[in-house]
């Protein structure tokens, strides 16, 4: 009858590690080996710089519009760095370092960039899916996935990732609600990097955090440093293990921020100071970690510089591969392969049209 | 061979198909404690486990959602809508994914997918419960979309649609669903997808129906018959991929057509075989195709939904006028 409180479960952690000066509370260092450690910054740095390559090229119109990945390197190393092989990848669309730790050829992303559906293909010895534009509506095949492991009592996981303004989007929070009532393995990685477009992230939503959206669904949630790839490793991997172990999902938000323009299509001068830009250049992810590695005697100058000349010539081998590629892609008519399985009557008229028409242009053809 | 209503027949494919095969998983609202709110899924839950039978939260992008990371999982996910009304917060799914992983991913992912919805008017029900909508799927790239008309064919084509490696809208027409009973054999049995079927045969006029309006084609065939004009009465069964060559090689025969369906009339189903029939065997026409078909209107409250329905006297008054033409 009377009036009481009900106090819901409300613990949200913050993890941090390393420092935007680079220095590192010990205590938290994730037990990383010297390669381990070192293989990601150079992830980070090849992601950067391949970045930069397709901006680069965009802009000198050989390659379309995509979603620039710069600052978030860390977030998403660190995440898909606690992911086994074996495990599956559900991606939004600026998850390129992502696709990198995984595997996927600079060849094929310049492709898939370039304008070809090839690019995107998926390799056998891989389960990851292919990446999914429209905001916020892949979260639920990571669920339906991760209730495909849990049924076959397989024992992979699945990361979901998505931005801020995904987490307005209802089919989030539907996939946050199934995850949780059927205790899937999903981890649901969050890159908050302040931005959709142009709308900022206190007006995406008027909670203090992202993470606390796990609390409505009974579901850990922590925010982590996004640009700090030792403790978005430790939080992912946390919450790999969690869900490995059938504890169910988690949602993991990385604060971070993108340094560079939502898509080649957007000025973002038009809604944000440069002064705020700035802010965040200096919590680079790269920088930061450098100096850490350098302090532990793992890297140097003349070790970046290495570095940096393989990745160069990894890139520019990757771009003339792309270009020899691009040139065999002559046929547009596989525009009609992969709707079904087995191509039906009205797609094969349809396609054997258009041949025709190609094969005798200005001839009209049906 | 046993007398049953579609929803039996319907229930007893799902039951052979998840006995015979343990990656068919059922999800949806209500469908597992219930049964499902018509007792479609009567008895899966108790026969199969709630791992299998997944009643799930209200969540209709969510179920279709999951579905097609269970399908891509190497599943066969059956999913249901409660009413082919509310699939339209789960439409962005289908169009988005559904339709596309396989192209998307280059081969890669399959999803082998069924929806289930009961759509149509005629059982006296709710706004939103009503409508026909097939248009909105059969439009859409990847996905197949199928009709039933009766329970033998429903149980067969809703095995054919689990077995079908694409993700494949199966419309139940819910005013059939206890409607009458037909002989189903015991020993599964599938009807190819993307087949229509001539269910009459006859040489001077063409009706193409299908689902809950093809009982009417047949008796305002019947009703011709009478006047001594013979109807050949086509049922589509599969929208898309669409089976034009059978109606083609019907009119060919007849010279004269008229399409059927409760769906509105603008861009529907008619439309579009209007068109191929026009395209395919237009010097073979002895008069214009007409389209007998709901009204570009939402279906009507209850009280007047009848008035709404394509009905016997306006299918045969469209058949005679077609038969009266001169061309």
């Amino acid at each position: 009858m009377p009036r009481t409180t009900i106090k819901p479960k409300t613990r949200i952690d913050q993890l941090s590690i390393l420092a935007a000066d680079g220095t590192a509370d010990q205590d938290l260092v994730p037990e990383l080996d010297d390669e381990q450690l070192t293989a990601l910054h150079r992830a980070m740095l090849r992601a950067r710089r391949f970045d930069e390559r397709l901006l680069n090229l965009q802009r000198q119109g050989k390659l379309g519009t995509f979603a620039p990945v710069k600052g978030q390197e860390a977030a998403q190393v660190g995440s898909a760095a606690a992911l086994r092989q074996g495990d599956w990848v559900v991606p939004s669309y600026r998850e390129t370092a992502v696709l990198l730790w995984r595997g996927t050829p600079m060849a094929e992303i310049f492709v898939f960039t370039a304008g070809y559906n090839e690019g995107g293909a998926i390799p056998e010895d891989r389960n990851d899916l292919p990446v999914a534009v429209p905001v916020g509506t892949q979260p639920l095949h990571a669920v339906g996935l991760g209730y495909g492991i849990d049924y076959r009592d397989d024992d992979a996981v699945v990361m979901t990732f998505f931005g801020d303004g995904a987490t307005s989007q209802g089919d989030f929070h539907e996939a946050m609600n199934f995850a949780s009532v059927f205790r899937t393995p999903v981890v649901f990685l969050c890159q908050n990097n302040q931005w959709a477009i142009s709308v900022p992230r206190d007006r995406q939503t008027h909670s203090a955090t992202l993470a606390q959206k796990a609390l409505a669904y009974d579901m850990p949630g922590i925010q982590v440093d996004g640009n700090d790839v030792l403790g978005v490793y430790a939080a992912t991997r946390e919450a790999v293990e969690r869900a490995r172990r059938g504890d169910g999902p988690t949602l993991v938000e990385c604060v971070t921020y993108r340094l560079e323009v939502h898509t080649t299509a957007d000025d973002p001068t038009r809604y944000r100071d440069a002064d705020e830009v700035e802010k965040w250049r200096e919590r680079d992810p790269i920088a930061r970690y450098r100096t850490f590695l350098e302090k532990r005697g793992l890297l140097d100058d003349d070790k970046v510089e290495a570095l940096e000349d393989e990745i160069e010539a990894e890139i520019e081998a990757a771009w003339k591969e792309a270009q020899r590629q691009m040139e065999e892609l002559t046929d547009p008519t596989v525009m009609f392969d992969h709707i079904y399985a087995e191509p039906p009557p009205h797609l094969e008229a349809q396609r054997q049209a258009l041949t025709r028409a190609l094969e005798a242009p200005g001839r009209e053809d049906g | 061979m046993a007398e049953k209503t579609m929803i039996e027949a319907l229930n007893l494919a799902l039951h052979q198909e998840m006995e015979a095969d343990d990656s068919v998983l059922v999800l949806g609202e209500d469908v597992g404690v219930d049964g499902g709110i018509f007792r479609l899924t009567e008895g899966l839950i108790e026969t199969f486990g709630e791992r299998r039978v997944i009643d799930t939260p209200l969540a209709e992008s969510a179920i279709v959602g999951m579905a097609i990371g269970l399908a891509v999982y190497g599943l066969k996910p059956v999913a249901e809508m409660q009413f082919s009304g509310f699939s339209y917060l789960a439409f962005h799914q289908l169009e988005s994914h559904a339709g596309r992983l396989r192209w998307r991913s280059q081969g890669r992912h399959a999803v082998p997918m069924v929806v289930r919805m009961p759509y149509g008017a005629g059982v006296r029900a709710l706004e939103h419960h009503s409508e026909s909508r097939e248009a909105y799927f059969a439009h859409t790239p990847g996905l197949k979309m199928v009709i039933p008309s009766g329970p033998r064919n429903a149980r067969a084509l809703l095995l054919a649609a689990i077995r079908d490696p694409d993700p494949v809208i199966f419309f139940e027409p819910k005013a059939l669903y206890r409607s009458h009973r037909e002989q189903v054999p015991d020993e599964p049995e599938t009807l190819p997808l993307g087949e229509a079927r001539v269910v009459r045969e006859g040489g001077d006029i063409t009706l193409v129906a299908y689902g809950a309006m093809l009982s009417r084609t047949l008796e305002a065939a019947d009703r011709l018959a009478e006047d001594g004009a013979e109807a050949e009465v086509i049922d589509l069964l599969t929208l898309s991929p669409l089976d034009d060559a059978t109606i083609a090689r019907s009119v060919r025969k007849c010279g004269r057509a008229v399409v059927v369906h409760e769906a509105p009339r603008s861009f529907g189903a008619g439309g579009e075989i209007v068109a191929r029939l026009v395209e395919n065997v237009f010097y073979h026409l002895e008069a214009p195709i007409r389209r007998v078909t709901g009204f570009d209107i939402h279906v009507p409250f209850f009280a007047r939904e009848q008035a709404y329905l394509p009905d016997v006297p306006r299918i045969v008054r469209a058949a005679r006028e077609t038969l009266d033409a001169r061309a």
